[in-house]
């Protein structure tokens, strides 16, 4: 399968996870709603150019707002961590590309704590970036700042489970490519 | 001005970022501030679509709840159809201090509670039903059993506080008194334990003419409420040895899959069946009574 019809899937896939399942499950609390769908995003290959990830970005968040009735909300957010991981990605994977030659962010192409530090952060980014702009229209500060923190304890958990139960078979960089 | 673009190109990265960024705002605080995105109506579409399919799906979850729903709601109607009343005649009565069911003077004579099936058999020569209700929720012996499409199902002759046992109209010991529709005359319908779609009609005089196709319904004699399906003739057997029809009925109600069902409480069932034991009494024994 190519590189493209399977990211495509991918995001696809969690987009509709997110609608159909997340969404819909009785939520823990009414804050805390539990978000996967950007996990693909963070999965992207290190090979796409930054304009690409950021029109990606943009057109997932945008389909799911669509879905969500929140035209722009996930959008702006998913285009902040796709702006961001190329920058963190840079910090956080090893300066000596000849023993690295992985095709995408994972935790065996990372190690465990690189890949837990680039999840987190961005994460962290996404949510306090998309509760900002949902609390600017409604809301308590002290009911913001909780949020976050629950919205991304939930996420990491959930993120962690899915790479521990899926993990995704590995890929090269080859030189052909 | 070359310098510009120059700075452009060093930073393309940053602008997209900052043009999409500011797109995303647009559209977010202008929904929020008209609640009319930009391209919603074809997004609408789309999502609409995906939406019902997801839905086809959805609908099966709750397919359940809602069928508890029809059928309590069928119950309500039920209840209030004019035949579950008796008219009484007051014209030779005393007034009494009592309060009638019904301001119109009518008095109910059928109740309809709703329940559910819990437990049914087939296959077995001795079916039983097991319903939901008990004691507790006023269920009592013999009380009637019609399924949510309004064909009988059987009688119910056990019950415990929660639960109650149904004796299905396939059981070898049911014997129900029934009426054909069209000529009105009185059966009697019976199980011969072999095939759940049939059920066997017999004690119709043979200078009735009945055909395949009549349609059997429920009679006064029984518990059940007057003219509720039982079933239809499939086939007409003479038997030479009696001035009796034996027919085939293909049964009304569906066992196989029994789900929401009605009881029905005959109000009058105790007084009825008192008097025709008193009458009974009576007649075994003449001197007693009268002295």
């Amino acid at each position: 399968m190519s590189d493209f019809l399977k990211n495509t899937l991918r995001l696809l896939v969690f987009i509709l996870l997110q609608v159909y399942v997340l969404n819909k499950i009785p939520h823990l609390h009414r804050f805390i709603t539990p978000y996967l769908y950007y996990l693909p995003l963070l999965w992207l290959p290190f090979s796409v150019s930054r304009q690409w990830l950021l029109i990606i970005g943009f057109l997932t968040g945008l389909i799911l707002d669509y879905f969500m009735m929140t035209p722009g909300l996930h959008a702006a957010a998913c285009l902040l961590i796709t702006y961001v991981r190329p920058f963190l990605i840079n910090i956080l994977t090893p300066k000596d590309t000849s023993n690295f030659n992985y095709k995408e962010p994972s935790p065996k192409a990372m190690q465990w704590t690189p890949y837990a530090v680039y999840v987190f952060i961005l994460t962290l980014l996404h949510h306090i970036y998309m509760i900002f702009l949902e609390w600017l229209s409604f809301g308590r500060f002290l009911d913001f700042f909780i949020k976050i923190i629950a919205t991304t304890g939930i996420s990491m958990l959930l993120i962690f489970t899915v790479e521990l139960l899926f993990p995704r078979r590995l890929r090269f960089r080859t030189n052909t490519a | 001005m070359r310098n510009i673009f120059l700075f452009i190109r060093r930073y393309i990265t940053f602008f997209t970022f900052l043009v999409l960024q500011v797109v995303a705002l647009w559209f977010l605080f202008n929904y929020n501030r008209f609640h009319r995105a930009k391209f919603l109506g074809v997004a609408n579409e789309m999502t609409g679509r995906v939406n019902t399919q997801y839905n086809k799906v959805e609908d099966y979850f709750t397919l359940k709840a809602e069928n508890q729903r029809l059928n309590r709601y069928n119950d309500s109607l039920l209840n209030l159809l004019p035949f579950n009343f008796v008219n009484r005649d007051t014209t030779a009565t005393l007034l009494k201090d009592s309060v009638p069911f019904d301001t119109l003077g009518t008095y109910r004579q059928y109740l309809w509670r709703d329940a559910k099936v819990v437990y049914n058999t087939i296959n077995l020569e001795k079916n039983y039903i097991q319903l939901n209700r008990g004691a507790a929720q006023g269920i009592k012996d013999n009380m009637s059993v019609i399924s949510s499409d309004g064909s009988a199902v059987g009688i119910v002759i056990n019950v415990s506080p929660n639960f109650s046992v149904v004796m299905s109209l396939l059981h070898v010991q049911s014997k129900r008194s029934v009426i054909v529709k069209r000529t009105g005359s009185m059966g009697t319908v019976e199980w011969d334990g072999k095939n759940p779609l049939f059920l066997t009609l017999r004690n119709i005089p043979k200078s009735d003419s009945v055909v395949k196709g009549d349609t059997v319904l429920t009679s006064v004699n029984s518990n059940f409420p007057p003219g509720f399906m039982v079933g239809t003739v499939s086939e007409v057997i003479t038997d030479k040895s009696t001035n009796f029809y034996v027919l085939r009925l293909k049964t009304a109600a569906n066992f196989f899959n029994l789900q929401q069902v009605h009881v029905i409480e005959n109000l009058f069932y105790t007084e009825q069946t008192r008097l025709l034991q008193d009458t009974k009494k009576k007649i075994d024994n003449p001197k007693k009574s009268s002295g």
